[in-house]
């Protein structure tokens, strides 16, 4: 395994930001491009999709699975040690011998990752936001903006507004609704709980609730059975990464569209588009890698399977990539 | 003001679908909680999604459901319409330890009264592990119930998905 070390260093052109490293991996930055040097090249990204990227994979602790920021460079969660790599799921790269993988321990590659989106991202520019609610995080270094990165992800224990569970938002939480779900009804359910049992009759206004998130392609878990996670989220814009789960996920499109481009998760060779409308459900089988376009803010469940033991039963071949056969 | 939210509903639902490069659209298993509601009798409980023994069914809100009860924990999503849920702790339990899914009883068990709720589209109830239940809609309307697979679900996924 690698070590991190973190160089405080600052690019050679003096544009205020940080250079950073973890392993044989160097970052730097410019004004409008993230470059990732490693032992076989240098790999650039746009830095407004690179930010957007680098805060989701912090943000869900490198989530499940596989975060491709592009169709080169991305991380493999391996619950404890995180593989980076350039080039690994692509075939071109792969077949011509020219990837280069890295694994590092997780505590210690979100650190930098962290430090880097901290110093990286400018003034008036919010990752999580969609770009029409936000500012642009080009040029020179200017500001911060540590409020909009040190969000905590939100994780119902049984479900939302639950005594001792994840409150409610409100106008009073400085959670309001969101300019493109003004019209999303925000009235109560009728809970008439005998005494004693205040636990147990509950309901709540989910679609109020995500109505009130103020960001974008980012999952909170809102109600639990068992492993069963329903974990909702507002998306506008396109999802950052293009995301390779280790299992089966299902997609519940709540309201409005979603289009997603689906590819093969090893290779990235396309393989289907999936239209979904309000109502429709779809399962991501586990080998592919997805990505969603979201023109209007729309409100997804993501449903997720949190048992550990899936991604080796999934590997080895145990489990089909398929939920269903029919 | 941006373009209104598009909720869709028993009578007015909209579908989109799997359009395949090179895969088949059955691995995507696709379907639409309107269109299988707008099929299904009063209360069946139909799988629309499975992760292994979990499952999420869509279910036709429609009068009285029977009672049900359930060892876990279950949620119920109210998709369209408005529907009531009223609550009882039985005396005695009701399924047997380690039993999964929503188990149907004879009828309202003995007990004392929880309480109950009124949902309404984009609500979510808690139907409590122990706890007995039954759902009741004056008009037709949709709800989604995670859960896991048990005896009450029904599983014809050739008929309510693309292939
Ligand atoms: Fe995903």
């Amino acid at each position: 395994m690698s070590t991190v070390q973190t160089k405080i260093e600052t690019a050679s052109r003096s544009l205020g930001y940080r250079k950073f490293s973890a392993g044989q991996f160097t970052f730097e930055r410019d004004e409008y491009f993230a470059h990732i040097l490693y032992p076989g090249g240098r790999h650039l990204i746009p830095i407004d999709a690179y930010l957007r990227s680098l805060m989701r994979d912090v943000a869900w602790g490198f989530f499940y699975g596989t975060v491709n920021f592009d169709t080169l460079f991305g991380t493999i969660n391996r619950y404890g040690t995180v593989d980076m790599f350039v080039g690994l799921l692509n075939e071109a790269y792969y077949s011509a011998n020219r990837h280069y993988v890295e694994t590092f321990n997780s505590r210690q590659l979100r650190k930098v990752f962290m430090e880097m989106l901290e110093d990286w991202t400018n003034q008036g520019f919010d990752p999580f936001a969609a770009p029409d609610e936000t500012g642009v995080p080009f040029g020179p270094k200017q500001g911060s903006n540590s409020k909009a990165i040190h969000r905590e992800r939100m994780v119902a224990k049984r479900m939302v507004g639950l005594p001792g569970d994840l409150p409610y938002r409100s106008d009073a939480t400085g959670e309001t609704v969101n300019r493109q779900f003004t019209d999303v009804p925000q009235d109560k359910p009728e809970v008439y709980a005998e005494p004693g049992f205040e636990n147990e009759v509950h309901a709540f206004n989910m679609f109020a609730y995500v109505s009130r998130s103020d960001v974008t392609w980012n999952p909170s878990v809102v109600s639990c059975v068992r492993d069963s996670q329903f974990c909702c989220t507002t998306e506008e814009h396109i999802l950052p990464i293009t995301h390779g789960n280790d299992r089966v996920e299902w997609f519940i499109q709540a309201t409005d569209e979603i289009i997603w481009d689906i590819d093969d998760g090893k290779t990235g060779r396309p393989r289907a588009k999936v239209i979904m409308k309000a109502g429709d459900v779809a399962a991501m089988p586990a080998d592919v890698r997805h990505r969603g376009y979201s023109p209007k803010r729309s409100m997804l469940i993501v449903w997720e399977n949190n048992d550990g033991t899936l991604p080796q039963r999934y590997a080895a071949g145990e489990l089909k990539p398929y939920p269903v056969e029919f | 003001m941006s373009t209104p939210t598009y909720f869709g509903s028993l009578n007015d639902f909209k579908k989109g679908g799997v359009t395949v490069i090179n895969d088949d659209p059955k691995h995507y298993v696709f379907s639409n909680v309107f269109e299988v509601a707008s099929k299904s009798k009063p209360y069946e409980k139909v799988a629309v999604g499975k992760n292994l023994n979990y499952v999420i069914e869509a279910v036709r809100a429609e009068g009285n459901s029977p009672w049900y009860a359930c060892e876990h924990d279950e949620a119920a999503l109210v998709m369209d319409g408005e529907v009531e849920v009223h609550y009882v702790k039985p005396d005695r339990p009701q399924t047997p330890a380690g039993k999964e899914g929503t188990v149907k009883l004879a009828g309202e068990p003995a007990g004392q009264k929880m309480g109950w709720v009124k949902v309404r589209r984009g609500h979510m109830a808690l139907l409590p592990k122990g706890a007995a239940y039954q759902f009741r809609s004056a008009a037709p309307g949709v709800m989604l119930v995670q859960t896991i697979l048990g005896d009450c679900t029904v599983e014809k996924w050739g008929e309510i998905c693309q292939k």
